[in-house]
C-alpha cells in the first residue's frame, strides 16, 4: 500500500510540473502588454520599462518560468497587478470560501445522488427508476447558473425567504444569519453532482444486482439486507472515484455560481482577475485550483486502492 | 460427402440485410423520446436559420418606453428585455450564435480528438505515450476552469471562446478514441486483414475506422449538452459574445438586473439553453442504445 | 500481378520432396515492463523451435495454453516479428527470396474466436473478398470469387453473402473464416484452435469440411489445438510443445503408441476415457505450468516430472531420435548418454 502511494505521488510530479507550465504560459498567450492595465495611458517609455523590470517581464521566457516556478514552490505567486497585494494571500482567502461552498454542495449532492441512485438501481424499471432517471438527466442538462437565478427569483425576490447575494455581514460564522447565504448557492451547485452520482450509482447497483454472485448469495439464503451489503461493497470504489472527481469539478467550476451569487471565492477572484487583466492573479488562482484537483485525484486513487483489493495487486 | 450441412438452416430469407447505420436509424426512430427531442431541436435550428423570414421584430431595435414588458404583452408575446427589445425575436435570433458556439467546438474537437486518439491507439508505442501524456496534463484541469482560464487569458470574443471550448473537449475525445482503437486493433479480424497482406492504411480505412467511429461519435454527442451549457456560460461571464448580439448566455447575464422587475422574462434565455441541452442529452442516450446491436 | 495469378495457387517450386515449410531455431521473447520500480523481465514465449511441414501433410501442434502454440503460428505468418530464426517456404527464405507480403498469400490462418476474427461492419462477402481486392483483383470479380468460396464451404451465397457476422452461428462464422483464408489460394493454412470454441457436433462437421477442402485445394495444414482427440483425428504428425519449446515430435501412430516424453505421456493420460477400465485414477501432472517469465533451468518440465533427477535441472535435453523413424523427444531418458538413471532403458509408461 505504501509503495502504491509512493508510486502515485512520483507519477504526479511530472503532471504538477506540466500544470505549472500551462498556467505560466497562459499569461504569455494573452494578447497585449500585461502591464497595460496598471500603466496610465500617457505613461512614459522609461516608466513602462521600469515597471517591466520590476515585474520581471524583460527576461527571456524560460528564465521567467524558472523564477516563477521557484517562487511558486516557496509559496510566492507574485503580486497582483491590480491591487498590489500578494497573490498567494488573496487566493488562499478565496479558496476557503470556495471550499466551504463546494463541500456543502457535495454533501447535499452526494447524499441525494447516492439515495436516488441506490433506489433506482434496486427498483430497476419501476416508477422510482423512471423518476430518478428524469431527475438526474434534468440535473446534468441544467445550466446551473440559470438555476441559481431561478432560485433567487423564487426564494429571494418572490418569497423573500433567503438573501440573494453575498456571504452576509462581517466575517463568516456558522450561525443562521450567515448560513442562510450559503443555502441557495450550495443547492444550485449540488444539482450536477447529484445528477451524475445518481446516474453512476444506478448503473452500478443495477449491473451488480444482475450478476451471478448475487444470485449465489440469494441462493445461499442470505437476507436481502445482507445481499445488499455485498452489492454496496462492490459499488463503493467506483462511486468514491466519481464523487472525488465531482468535488474537484465543483472547486474548479464554481466560477459561474460564485458570479451569480457574488460569493467571494476563487471563481469570483478569477472573474475580477480576468476583467482587470490581472494576469499574475489569474495565473496564481488557476495554478492553486489545478493543484487542488491533482491532489484530489491522488487522494481518490489512494482511497480507491484502499477499498478495492484488486487495485493494489495490479 | 456433402459439405452443405445442418448448421446453416437458421437465417431466414435471402434478402440483402440493411446496413448497420440504417438499422441504427430504424431503432432510433422507434424511440418516442428521441424522436420528440429531434423534432424540438429541428424546430429550434430551423427557426434560428429562418429567423429573418419569420416576420419578427428587429432583435437590435430597442425602445426606452417599452422596457421589460411582461410575458403576454400584445405584440410582444414573450415581453421585452432591459433595453426594450422584443424577447421572442432575440430568443429566435439568439439560437444562431448559441448553437454555433455550442456545436462547433464539439465538432472540431471530434475531428481533432478522433484523429489523435486513433493514431495513438493504432500506432501505439512512443507515439501513444507522447499523445496520451500530453492529454493527461489537460485532465489535471477541471473543464470549466480550463475553458475560463484560456478564454480569460485570450480575452472576450467568439473566436476565443470557440478556441477554448475546442481545447477543453479534445482531451476526453482523445481518451475514448484511443481506448476504443486499442481494443479494436487487438481483435483477430485486424490480424486476419494483416495476414491477407493489406497495408496499414487499408486496414485503418476498412477495418479500424468503421468500428471505432461509431462509439466515438456517440460519446461526442453526449458532450454537446455540456458544451452548450459551458459556451453559454462563457458568454454569461462576459467572455464570449459581446453586446448587443443576441446570445442566450449573454442575454441571461444582461437580464440579471431585471429579476426584481420582471423575473420570468429574465429567466427565458435559460429555458432555451436548458431545453436544447436536455434534448441533446436524451438524443445522445437514444443513439447510444440504438447502436447497441445486442438490444 | 494479374487477377488470374492471385486467385490461382502459387505453383510448386521444390518438388514433392521439398518440405513446404521449414522453421529453424525460431525464438520470440517478449519484454514485460514492470513499471517504474520493477525490473524488466523477459517472457520466452517461443524458444528455439524448429519444425518442418511436408507438402500435403497435416501437422498438429498440442500443448497447454500458454505453451507458445499460437505465438508460433503468428510468427510463421509474420503477424509478430521474430527475434531469431529463419522460415523457408518451399525452399525459399522468407524475407530475402520471397517477401512477407508474398508469404501471406501462400500462408493463411484461421483464428479461434470466430466472432472477433470477422469485422462486424462488413458483410460476409466483403470480408472474404477483402484479401483478393487488396492484391489488386477487380472488386466485382473478388465478390464473385467470394460467393464461389461460400458455396465450397457449404454456405449458400444467396442466403449468406449479404449477411453480417452477428447474424450467423458460431459454426457458420467459422466456415466464413475458412473461406476467407482460402480466398488468396494459399498452399498452407494454419488453423489456430479453429474448432475449439464450437459445439462437438458442429466441430465434427467443420473438421470434415477441412478434410474435404484439403483434398479439393491440395492444401497443407498446421493444426493447433489443445484437444488431443481432434489432433489425433486430423493430423499426420504431431508436435508437442511445453513452455515455448518442442518436447516431442513424431508421426501420429508412433507418438500415440509410445509417447516418450513424460509430458506427452501425462497429456495422454489426462485425456478423458470412455472406457471404464481405463479411467484416470490420479492426476498425471501436478500443478500449473511454471511462469514462462522465469522458466525452470535444464529441462523445463523437471519441476512437474515424476522422473526428474539432478541432470534434468542442470542440463537442457535436446531433441533426440527415439529409434522410430521421425520420432524425436527432448528427454534425458531417451538419450542413452545423458546420465539419467533411466536413460536408454525402455523408459516409463511402456
Amino acid at each position: 500500500m505504501l509503495v502504491y502511494i509512493a508510486k502515485r505521488i512520483v507519477f504526479a510530479i511530472p503532471v504538477v510540473f506540466a500544470v505549472a507550465l500551462v498556467c505560466f504560459l497562459l499569461v504569455h498567450i494573452a494578447p497585449g502588454d500585461p502591464l497595460i492595465s496598471v500603466l496610465p495611458p500617457d505613461a512614459s517609455q522609461a516608466l513602462a520599462d521600469q515597471m517591466r523590470r520590476e515585474y520581471g517581464f524583460d527576461r527571456p521566457l524560460p528564465v521567467q518560468f524558472g523564477i516563477w516556478l521557484w517562487n511558486a514552490l516557496h509559496g510566492n505567486l507574485g503580486l497582483s497587478i491590480a491591487s498590489g497585494r500578494s497573490v498567494t494571500e488573496e487566493v488562499l482567502r478565496a479558496v476557503g470560501n470556495t471550499l466551504m461552498l463546494a463541500v456543502t454542495a457535495s454533501v447535499i449532492g452526494f447524499a441525494f445522488g447516492l439515495l436516488f441512485g441506490i433506489l433506482a438501481g434496486y427498483y430497476r424499471d419501476s416508477w422510482i427508476d423512471r423518476l430518478v432517471t428524469t431527475i438526474s438527466i434534468t440535473g446534468v442538462s441544467m445550466p446551473h447558473y440559470w438555476l441559481g437565478m431561478v432560485l433567487v427569483i423564487v426564494f429571494s425576490v418572490i418569497l423573500g425567504w433567503l438573501p440573494a447575494v453575498g456571504m452576509g455581514p462581517g466575517g463568516w460564522s456558522w450561525d443562521w444569519e450567515h448560513i442562510q447565504y450559503l443555502i441557495l448557492p450550495a443547492i444550485t451547485m449540488s444539482v450536477i453532482p447529484m445528477g451524475i452520482v445518481s446516474r453512476t450509482v444506478r448503473a452500478l447497483v443495477g449491473d451488480l444486482l444482475s450478476q451471478e454472485f448475487v444470485l449465489a448469495l440469494r441462493a445461499k439464503g442470505l437476507s436481502e439486507a445482507r445481499v445488499f451489503q455485498h452489492v454496496l461493497k462492490n459499488a463503493a470504489p467506483t462511486a468514491v472515484a466519481v464523487m472525488g472527481l465531482q468535488l474537484g469539478y465543483l472547486l474548479g467550476g464554481s466560477i459561474l455560481i460564485e458570479t451569480v451569487f457574488s460569493w467571494p471565492g476563487t471563481g469570483f477572484l478569477l472573474n475580477s482577475a480576468i476583467f482587470q487583466r490581472d494576469l499574475p492573479l489569474l495565473q496564481g488562482t488557476i495554478l492553486v485550483l489545478a493543484l487542488f484537483f491533482v491532489v484530489l485525484n491522488l487522494i481518490v486513487d489512494v482511497a480507491q486502492a484502499a477499498i478495492d483489493p484488486r487495485i493494489k495487486r495490479a | 460427402m456433402s459439405v452443405i450441412t445442418q448448421d446453416i438452416v437458421q437465417p431466414g430469407p435471402a434478402t440483402r440485410t440493411r446496413g448497420y447505420w440504417a438499422g441504427v436509424l430504424r431503432r432510433l426512430v422507434r424511440d418516442p423520446v428521441s424522436v420528440a427531442c429531434a423534432i424540438v431541436l429541428l424546430l429550434i435550428v430551423l427557426a434560428a436559420i429562418l429567423a429573418p423570414w419569420l416576420g419578427l421584430h428587429d432583435p437590435y431595435q430597442g425602445s426606452m418606453i417599452r422596457r421589460l414588458r411582461p410575458i403576454g404583452t400584445p405584440g410582444y408575446p414573450l415581453g421585452t428585455d432591459e433595453l426594450g427589445r422584443d424577447m421572442l425575436s432575440r430568443l429566435v435570433y439568439g439560437g444562431r450564435l448559441t448553437l454555433y458556439i455550442g456545436l462547433l467546438p464539439v465538432g472540431l474537437a471530434f475531428l481533432i480528438g478522433t484523429s489523435l486518439g486513433i493514431i495513438a491507439g493504432y500506432v501505439g508505442g512512443l507515439v501513444n505515450q507522447a499523445i496520451m501524456r500530453t492529454i493527461d496534463v489537460f485532465y489535471a484541469f477541471p473543464s470549466v476552469l480550463l475553458a475560463v482560464a484560456i478564454s480569460g487569458a485570450l480575452g472576450a470574443g467568439i473566436f476565443n471562446s470557440l478556441l477554448s471550448l475546442t481545447i477543453v473537449f479534445i482531451p476526453p475525445i482523445v481518451r475514448v478514441a484511443e481506448s476504443v482503437t486499442t481494443s479494436v486493433r487487438s481483435l483477430d479480424f485486424v490480424d486476419a486483414a494483416r495476414a491477407s497482406g493489406a497495408g496499414q492504411l487499408t486496414i485503418m480505412r476498412v477495418h479500424v475506422l468503421g468500428n471505432v467511429l461509431g462509439p466515438i461519435f456517440v460519446y461526442a454527442t453526449s458532450l454537446i449538452s455540456v458544451c452548450m451549457i459551458l459556451a453559454a456560460g462563457l458568454s454569461f461571464l462576459g467572455l464570449g459574445t459581446k453586446p448587443p448580439e443576441p446570445e442566450w448566455g449573454l442575454m441571461l447575464n444582461t437580464l440579471r438586473t431585471a429579476i426584481y422587475i420582471n423575473p420570468w422574462v429574465a429567466a427565458l434565455p435559460g429555458v432555451m439553453i436548458f431545453v436544447v441541452s436536455i434534448c441533446f442529452n436524451l438524443l445522445s442516450d437514444g443513439l447510444r442504445s440504438a447502436m447497441d446491436v445486442r438490444s | 500481378m494479374s487477377e488470374a495469378e492471385v486467385l490461382a495457387p502459387v505453383s510448386d517450386i521444390g518438388g514433392p520432396a521439398q518440405p513446404l515449410l521449414q522453421v529453424q531455431n525460431l525464438s520470440k521473447h517478449f519484454t514485460v515492463s514492470g513499471g517504474l520500480f520493477a525490473r524488466k523481465s523477459v517472457v520466452r514465449a517461443v524458444d528455439d523451435v524448429s519444425l518442418s511441414v511436408d507438402k500435403g501433410e497435416v501437422v498438429g501442434i498440442v500443448g497447454e495454453s500458454g505453451c507458445g502454440k499460437s505465438t508460433t503460428a503468428r510468427l510463421i505468418i509474420g503477424l509478430i516479428e521474430t527475434d531469431e530464426g529463419t522460415i523457408l517456404f518451399d525452399g525459399e527464405t522468407v524475407g530475402s527470396a520471397i517477401s512477407l507480403r508474398e508469404l501471406r498469400r501462400r500462408v493463411q490462418m484461421v483464428f479461434q474466436d470466430s466472432y472477433a476474427s470477422l469485422n462486424p461492419r462488413l458483410t460476409i462477402e466483403d470480408t472474404i473478398a477483402f484479401g483478393p481486392k487488396v492484391h489488386g483483383v477487380d472488386p466485382e470479380k473478388a465478390r464473385e470469387h467470394a460467393r464461389d468460396l461460400l458455396r465450397r464451404v457449404g454456405l449458400d451465397p444467396a442466403v449468406f453473402a449479404a449477411r453480417y457476422p452477428h447474424e450467423l452461428s458460431g459454426g457458420q462464422r467459422q466456415r466464413v473464416n475458412i473461406a476467407r483464408a482460402l480466398a488468396l489460394s494459399p498452399r498452407l493454412v494454419i488453423l489456430d484452435e479453429a474448432v475449439s470454441a464450437l459445439d462437438k457436433s458442429v466441430e465434427a462437421q467443420v473438421l470434415n469440411l477441412l478434410i474435404d477442402l484439403k483434398e479439393q485445394f491440395g492444401l497443407t495444414y498446421i493444426f493447433i489445438s489443445h484437444d488431443l482427440n481432434v489432433i489425433r483425428f486430423i493430423s499426420d504428425r504431431i508436435v508437442v510443445m511445453y513452455l515455448g519449446e518442442v518436447v516431442e515430435t513424431g508421426p501420429v501412430e508412433a507418438l500415440w503408441d509410445r509417447p516418450r516424453h513424460p509430458y506427452t505421456q501425462a497429456l495422454f493420460a489426462a485425456m478423458p476415457s470412455l472406457d471404464p477400465d481405463h479411467r484416470t485414477q490420479k492426476p498425471p501432472i501436478a500443478g500449473d505450468p511454471p511462469n514462462p517469465i522465469d522458466p525452470p533451468s535444464g529441462c523445463r518440465f523437471h519441476t512437474r516430472c515424476a522422473f526428474a533427477e539432478p541432470v534434468c535441472s542442470s542440463t537442457v535435453p535436446k531433441l533426440a531420435p527415439t529409434g522410430v523413424a521421425l520420432h524425436l523427444a527432448a528427454c534425458h531418458m531417451v538419450d542413452p548418454n545423458s546420465g539419467h538413471s533411466l536413460a536408454g532403458s525402455r523408459g516409463p509408461g511402456s
